[in-house]
């Protein structure tokens, strides 16, 4: 049994009625929803095959036939894009999995036990931060070699810290609710506590964290690849359309344009995703309206 | 007082100590070996033996720790396995184009953030606010690097007032050097400029709900000096924390900006070096940036102190 005692218990339809009136929810969620069917359309159909070189058609500007234009070995840039956003969304959401997986955990136990395990795992922290994460993603990717899943595992490291900061400040907080103290005299164990009573109760910080962890992750893969550490060719992915783009840009400005376009579209939905939600769910926030 | 600048000291030596022990593990289990690398593949098994002796890489590893810690600590960054010079000139030679890259970003950023940041609070909820608030969301979703060829594609292909890329060097005179510069730190700043901006208006209208402002205001003190003297002031911490973090940001951000415009700085460098297996500049510029990045943290930390009045009467 979970007791929310201090919590005006809040009904679904109101929650949902609250979130149709929020316009950054609303927007973030559709744009969020077309990028996710753009990924899952482009398993079962593109305009064009994206592995098929038509070098007869390269470098096309955009037209009816190919609304974003061709690359240089004549792949139609839509398709690409369509494509593209697998990798992209793959690549992120794991990354956010690695860092809730690991982060909140170590933060949750943190908070719990307090005391020198809360300092050392926060000094570890400290240390992490230390590192330009792109800079580490970049030496990670480096040495494992080039590729989606150490670009997964780069990212993924750095959402660690980010996450056990977040769950260990969320749940700093409820630990000394009275609720919290019923189930310490109830007998529950701390981590029963952390897991029935704290983690419910954080839950919304940590999906606002990961919606934005979720919209750096694009980004960060988008870098990544740019460098060609990212997903290998033939695998279109944004970052890497990017790079093929730049010597490019005075005969084909379309091939930097489309997949940059789709990464700010990307970012821009999560972010939007976030604020709402943030919004909706938490009451600071909407006095501050 | 004292006592917490003397810890956040403390912590910033240990943190700094940690890092040098796990950048030097992680480049030690590395593939590779740096003495077969320099000789080539048609080197015999004795001569890489005897420059592995010379470079002092068959010393037990607490002792090669030891040796290379104590380098950093005196500027001895020792030599570059592929340009056969001092690391510390290389860093010195790139430092002379990113420092000043990464600073003219960073004042870029400032200097748009605040006034807008400012802006959109005093404006809470009108169109002036919902606008350059949008416009800040769309900023921060922008990847600075797309940006950055956005940028050349209108600066340098269409218009020609700037050059694509490259960098003539400061011996070239300050004027073209800087005008190389321009571009890079327009694309890093902006995306920065945004998220500063969307953290400085909150933190404003955190402090414009306060009493105190309200007083001010009663006491018939014009707006506009107590939006900048009564709230901007204590708005400053997060503030000074997102400034903080953004310079670090920055610094890591060259190496993607600087393989855009092909600029020669620590960036470059270091990510060529990494593709090159060169141990000893990878090392040297992670810890270099790495101390940037806890000196940085640790000047923000102070800087609390200096806004804030309350924080330095506190025992």
């Amino acid at each position: 049994m979970t007791l929310h005692i201090d919590i005006p218990e809040e009904t679904l339809s109101s929650i949902l009625a609250k979130a149709f009136r929020n316009t950054a929810f609303v927007a973030g969620f559709v744009i969020t929803l077309l990028i996710l069917a753009m990924a899952i359309v482009s398993y079962a159909w593109t305009p064009y095959d994206v592995t098929k070189l038509v070098i007869s058609d390269k470098t096309q500007a955009p037209s009816l036939a190919h609304w974003f234009g061709t690359d240089h070995f004549g792949r139609d840039i839509l398709s690409m894009v369509m494509v593209g956003a697998r990798n992209s969304i793959a690549v992120a959401l794991v990354a956010v999995g690695i860092g809730m997986g690991v982060g909140v955990p170590l933060g949750a136990f943190a908070a719990a036990r307090g005391g020198l395990v809360d300092e050392a795992l926060m000094r570890l922290n400290d240390l992490v931060f230390a590192f330009p994460a792109l800079l580490s993603a970049i030496m990670i990717t480096a040495i494992f070699g080039p590729g989606a899943v150490n670009a997964i595992i780069a990212i993924g490291i750095f959402n660690i810290p980010v996450f056990a900061r977040v769950a260990r400040a969320g749940a700093l907080a409820i630990w000394p609710r009275e609720f919290i103290l019923a189930a310490r005299a109830a007998g529950k164990s701390s981590t029963q506590i952390s897991i029935e009573h704290v983690l419910p109760n954080i839950a919304t910080l940590l999906l606002v964290q990961g919606t934005i962890q979720f919209a750096l992750g694009i980004l960060a893969e988008a870098g990544l690849s740019y460098l060609g550490l990212g997903a290998q060719p033939p695998m279109p992915s944004w970052g890497r359309m990017l790079f093929d783009a730049q010597t490019r840009m005075v005969v084909a400005p379309w091939m930097a344009i489309f997949p940059g376009m789709a990464i700010v579209v990307a970012v821009l939905g999560l972010n939007l995703l976030g604020d709402g939600i943030a919004d909706i769910l938490d009451p600071k926030s909407r006095r501050q309206r | 007082m004292t006592a917490y600048l003397l810890k956040r000291l403390a912590i910033a030596l240990a943190t700094l100590l940690l890092a040098s022990m796990v950048v030097f593990a992680v480049l030690e289990i590395l593939p590779g070996d740096p003495a077969r690398l320099m000789l080539g593949m048609n080197a015999s098994a004795d001569q890489v033996e005897l420059l592995r002796n010379q470079m002092g890489l068959n010393a037990p590893l607490a002792w090669r720790y030891l040796h290379w810690a104590g380098g950093l600590l005196s500027l001895d960054f020792g030599r570059s396995y592929t340009y056969s010079v001092p690391v510390i000139d290389l860093v010195r030679e790139r430092l002379a184009v990113s420092l000043p890259l990464a600073l003219i970003a960073l004042a870029l950023s400032t200097i748009i953030a605040i006034p807008v940041g400012l802006f959109s609070a005093s404006r809470r909820g009108r169109a002036g606010d919902t606008i350059s608030m949008g416009a800040a969301q769309l900023g921060v979703a922008v990847p600075n690097f797309w940006f950055a060829l956005m940028l050349i594609y209108v600066f340098a292909v269409w218009l020609r007032l700037v050059p694509a890329g490259g960098f003539p060097g400061w011996s070239a005179g300050i004027g073209p050097a800087l005008k190389s510069l321009l571009l890079p730190a327009v694309a890093l700043a902006l995306p920065q400029a945004a998220i500063l901006a969307r953290v400085t208006r909150s933190a404003l209208i955190e402090v414009l709900n306060e009493d105190y402002i309200r007083t001010a205001r009663a006491k018939g003190l014009p707006y506009r000096t107590v939006l900048w003297r009564h709230a901007l002031r204590n708005a400053m911490i997060p503030v000074l924390t997102i400034l903080g973090l953004q310079f670090a940001f920055l610094l890591a951000g060259t190496i993607i900006i600087e393989n855009v415009f092909y600029l020669p700085g620590l960036g470059r460098l270091v990510f060529q070096a990494i593709t090159q297996r060169d141990l000893i500049v990878v090392e040297s510029v992670v810890m270099l940036l790495v101390a940037a990045v806890i000196a940085v943290n640790l000047l923000v930390d102070l800087s609390y102190a200096v806004v804030d009045p309350r924080l330095r009467s506190r025992q």
